[in-house]
């Protein structure tokens, strides 16, 4: 041991539903826990036990204990006193992990909805309480730019305890890794607490998807998780963008392939703009790239959280080059961009008849699906049905039952 | 102390601070009979002739009102946090050795904790009206030497109409008068718009000060003081800070959470049908009350709905509707911006009202019970639909009731609140302290889900078919206890000692709040 001393956690007035962890390692006296709290007679004792419970599953008998809580949950208590334990013994296999909550247990498919995913700065918990209540499609813990190198440790323990304590209300589950290698090292935080989507940053070589898939099926099977993970690659330099289809089509697990543009632009020598013609065909490789491999296109964040006319546009935008997503750094601007996204009535119309022509020629047994003396080929159909799918979950659902399908 | 239960079953003395309390009876089960009070007979010959009633300082007017030990000295709280003529009035007392003042204040705030040295010196004996912040804890730890008395701003009303409470000097402070005492808070460097919570001090107490740092030739109008009703004027450098007092700004709240929540209040205003043509609501200026309002302005804008009047601590949000069309008036009780202040000024219909007009008991009718809907706040509500606004669940006194539980009689009454605060949750199986009957809470909106009181059938079928997350109340407080790792433990109180009672708006005591021990306090100091 060499090390008896360390701390985690975060303190501040500004800080709330989060604590700060003191440790010292002694050699006699037993455990000491010296609370401040926001809740201490609403939940100090219950505090108190939480801490015992965590000392005695890493077998230390003394020590003393500092804790200045500012109403953190359970779940943040254990990750900081976690994290605190194991910033003194690195080498230690042991985890304390809380119960499972049984409304973190739900799976993923391959093919939903993903026109949003919220980003969750990765040692924040205050972000994560009520993240599913503002319903993205999914929702991200971030391991990696919204954390500061100082907390990455901190997070690691934050993000896992988080993925097993708390309810993202059926949202999709994905965590983002930091950038390989050292992402490598955030795996097994993650892999066994029913995570759906690992989010890789920076990927610039296919050989980057394989290890993080040879690594993530080690886990699963030393530790017998049997939930389906998919990947999705963000693309975020001018490599990354030239190997695009390669990493696309890297493993069987990616589902999505996203851009960053902060990165890319810089990448290329240039600035992001409002019109972002630099990123033009960037944007267009991704997309391709994607569509070639049959996984999603998703586009990168809108910035600027105060315009929500910007960020519409962005998303018609994003939405006619083809891409399916748009990444979101606040809640206000989910509803924004499913509204963006949601098919127009014309599109909605157009599907339908396509649709029900379809059907017709099914059920008059005829090989070629028509529209007047338009053939219709079978992806087309599909791509309507997808549309009317996304209408009803758009809330057009008047508009598709109003026909007869 | 002597404790019974009342109709709601909470434990309250029947005798404080010498005088015997009535327990509460139910809501609208008791009215007092008799007369109302009446202010002695003065006579102009009394006054100077040529209507100049200034005196050399506050505490030559003091002298000559009479003060004396033991006297009930009333104040209003216009100003805010702002207000420095309520600690220079508790300044000049204790200079001229006066003790075991009852402090009788509208509300009092975080700047009042200036005072608490005169709690501890016997200065003032004890304070009945709103204990915010520091004040509140400095009482709940038992220290002030009487009982505290929590009423409404109606509740303020009643007891100096029935007699409950006889003031012996009210202090105005005044942002304009005239040497007359003509006084309003439309103009000045303290403007804050409106006095209607000195309106009722004005009529009935036994002398009247009016204190002002804008001193203007006579006549000052108009007069939402009348200075016929005034026995001195003072002038003073300054009535405090006046960024204090007002806002320039205010804010609609950032928060994604509360700003959810207000979307649903919205959005269940609009599917219970309240928001039609010739509505009315009550707006407060809580974050999350500011931005409902932004919400369902859209919403009428795009239905092309009118209000016939909006009631509220006016900001620039109800400005602009009033300035848009969107309403007809603003019925105001405070005023809490710079835009406010300027739209009271020059609008005849942004209107200046008071507790007499909105909230009293003793009132043939008053406007409160008219409001379609009204949307207020809470620190606790428990399964019952009871509300509580004065505790926080450790027990700790630290809010006022403000005209909250006037506003329970609104047609649609919502409370709108998170359903925990960091740890803490807000709905309970219990209230700490009972403030509001459950009867007359009708919706709970939180970011979870809405709760609507069984009672109100109709208010469940009309939203039946809205979509929005509609829920049992044990439903939504069963997740937030999960997620908060199970039911808090209750405070430490001390059972044999009540620090205030809260009344309710007939003048009985609805509950009692108790000595708490010993604990640090959780909660964070907040201000209405």
């Amino acid at each position: 041991m060499s090390n008896k001393k360390s701390s985690a956690g975060n303190r501040g007035d500004k800080i709330r539903s989060d604590c700060y962890v003191e440790l010292e390692l002694k050699t006699s006296g037993g455990i000491k826990i010296n609370l401040k709290s926001k809740v201490k007679s609403m939940y100090g004792e219950s505090i108190r036990l939480l801490i015992k419970d965590i000392f005695k599953t890493f077998k230390i008998r003394n020590a003393s204990v500092f804790v200045e809580d500012y109403g953190a949950l359970p779940f943040t208590i254990a990750a900081r006193v976690e994290s605190a334990i194991k910033n003194i013994f690195p080498e230690t296999e042991k985890e304390f992990l809380l119960p499972f909550n049984n409304k973190s247990l739900y799976k993923t498919t391959k093919d939903r909805l993903r026109r949003s995913r919220l980003y969750l700065p990765g040692n924040e918990p205050k972000y994560f309480i009520n993240a599913g209540l503002h319903k993205p499609d999914g929702v991200i813990l971030d391991l990696e730019d919204s954390v500061a190198p100082a907390s990455k440790h901190d997070a690691k323990f934050l993000v896992r305890n988080a993925l097993r304590s708390v309810d993202f209300s059926s949202c999709e589950r994905m965590v983002r890794i930091n950038q390989l290698p050292s992402g490598l090292e955030d795996l097994k935080f993650i892999v066994p607490h029913n995570i759906h989507i690992i989010i890789i940053p920076k990927v610039e070589y296919a050989e980057q998807i394989k290890q993080v898939g040879e690594l993530v099926l080690k886990i699963k099977k030393e530790k017998n998780i049997k939930n389906d993970i998919f990947f999705m690659p963000i693309i975020e330099s001018a490599l990354g963008v030239i190997n695009a289809y390669k990493i696309a089509s890297a493993s069987i697990n990616n589902c999505s392939l996203a851009i960053g543009l902060e990165d890319y632009t810089a990448d290329i020598g240039t600035q992001r703009t409002e019109e972002g013609r630099e990123s033009l065909f960037a944007r267009n490789m991704v997309v391709n790239a994607a569509r070639a491999a049959g996984i999603q296109p998703i586009d990168t964040v809108y910035s600027d959280v105060t315009n929500m006319e910007g960020l519409r546009e962005s998303v018609i935008e994003a939405k006619s080059l083809g891409f399916e997503g748009k990444g979101c750094i606040h809640p206000r601007q989910i509803e924004v961009v499913h509204k963006a996204f949601a098919p127009t009535e014309q599109e909605i119309d157009k599907a339908k008849k396509i649709v029900a022509a379809f059907k017709e020629a099914g059920d008059k047994g005829l090989g070629v699906v028509s529209i007047g003396s338009k053939m219709i080929d079978l992806p087309v159909v599909k791509r309507a049905q997808n549309t009317l799918k996304l209408a009803k979950l758009s809330g057009h659902a008047e508009l598709v039952s109003a026909s007869n399908i | 102390m002597n404790l019974i239960k009342n109709a709601a079953g909470r434990l309250v003395p029947t005798l404080v601070n010498g005088k015997k309390q009535i327990p509460f009876r139910g809501v609208n089960k008791y009215k007092p009979l008799g007369s109302k009070t009446v202010p002695t007979i003065r006579s102009c010959i009394d006054y100077p002739w040529d209507g100049n009633k200034v005196q050399k300082n506050l505490r030559e007017a003091l002298k000559k009102a009479g003060l004396k030990n033991g006297m009930t000295i009333s104040t209003h709280h216009h100003l805010r946090n702002g207000d420095a003529l309520t600690n220079l009035l508790f300044d000049t007392i204790k200079k001229m050795g006066v003790k075991n003042i009852m402090w009788y204040p509208s509300a009092s705030f975080p700047v009042h904790s200036h005072l608490i040295k005169y709690l501890e010196d016997g200065t003032i004996h004890h304070i009945e009206g709103s204990m915010n912040g520091p004040l509140g804890k400095f009482a709940s730890l038992g220290k002030m030497k009487g009982t505290g008395v929590l009423r409404s701003h109606g509740g303020r009303y009643q007891a100096v109409q029935d007699g409950e409470i006889h003031i012996d000097i009210a202090i105005i402070a005044a942002p304009q008068a005239d040497p007359f005492g003509n006084a309003n808070g439309l103009d000045g460097p303290a403007a804050c718009g409106l006095l209607g919570f000195a309106l009722a001090d004005s009529l009935y107490a036994e002398r009247v000060i009016v204190v002002t740092d804008s001193l203007v030739q006579f006549p000052c109008v108009p007069w939402q003081i009348q200075g016929n009703n005034v026995d001195y004027v003072v002038e003073i450098d300054s009535l405090g800070d006046s960024s204090k007092i007002v806002s320039g700004t205010t804010q609609v709240t950032k928060s994604p959470d509360r700003l959810l929540i207000a979307e649903y209040v919205a959005d269940f205003i609009e599917a219970a049908g309240i928001m039609k043509d010739g509505f009315s609501l009550q707006a407060g200026a809580g974050g999350t009350n500011l931005a409902f309002a932004v919400f369902l302005k859209e919403k009428m804008k795009a239905k092309g709905v009118k209000a016939r009047f909006m009631r509220g601590g006016s900001t620039k949000y109800l400005v602009e509707m009033l300035e848009e069309g969107l309403t007809d008036f603003i019925l105001d009780g405070q005023t809490f911006d710079l835009e406010g202040v300027r739209s009271m000024r020059e609008n005849p219909n942004h209107v200046n009202t008071s507790p007499f007009t909105s909230y009293n008991f003793h009132g043939k009718g008053n406007f409160a019970s008219m409001v379609d809907v009204a949307v207020l706040g809470a620190t606790e509500v428990d399964v019952n639909f009871n509300g509580n606004v004065v505790t926080h669940s450790d027990g700790y006194l630290l809010h006022g009731i403000g005209g909250w539980q006037n506003c329970l009689y609104s047609k649609c009454t919502i409370l709108a609140i998170p359903s925990f605060r960091d740890r803490i949750p807000v709905i309970v199986d219990e209230v700490t302290t009972l403030v509001g009957p459950g009867e007359l809470i009708d919706v709970i909106i939180t970011e979870r889900g809405i709760a609507i009181n069984p009672k109100r059938k109709d208010l469940m079928k009309a939203v039946k078919k809205s979509g929005l997350p509609i829920r049992k109340i044990e439903e939504i407080k069963n997740e937030v206890d999960d997620i908060c790792g199970g039911q808090p433990a209750k405070p430490k109180i001390n059972k044999n000692k009540v620090i205030a009672i809260v009344k309710w708006v007939d003048g009985t005591v609805i509950d009692s709040v108790f000595q708490v021990i010993n604990v640090e306090s959780t909660s964070k100091v907040g201000s209405t």
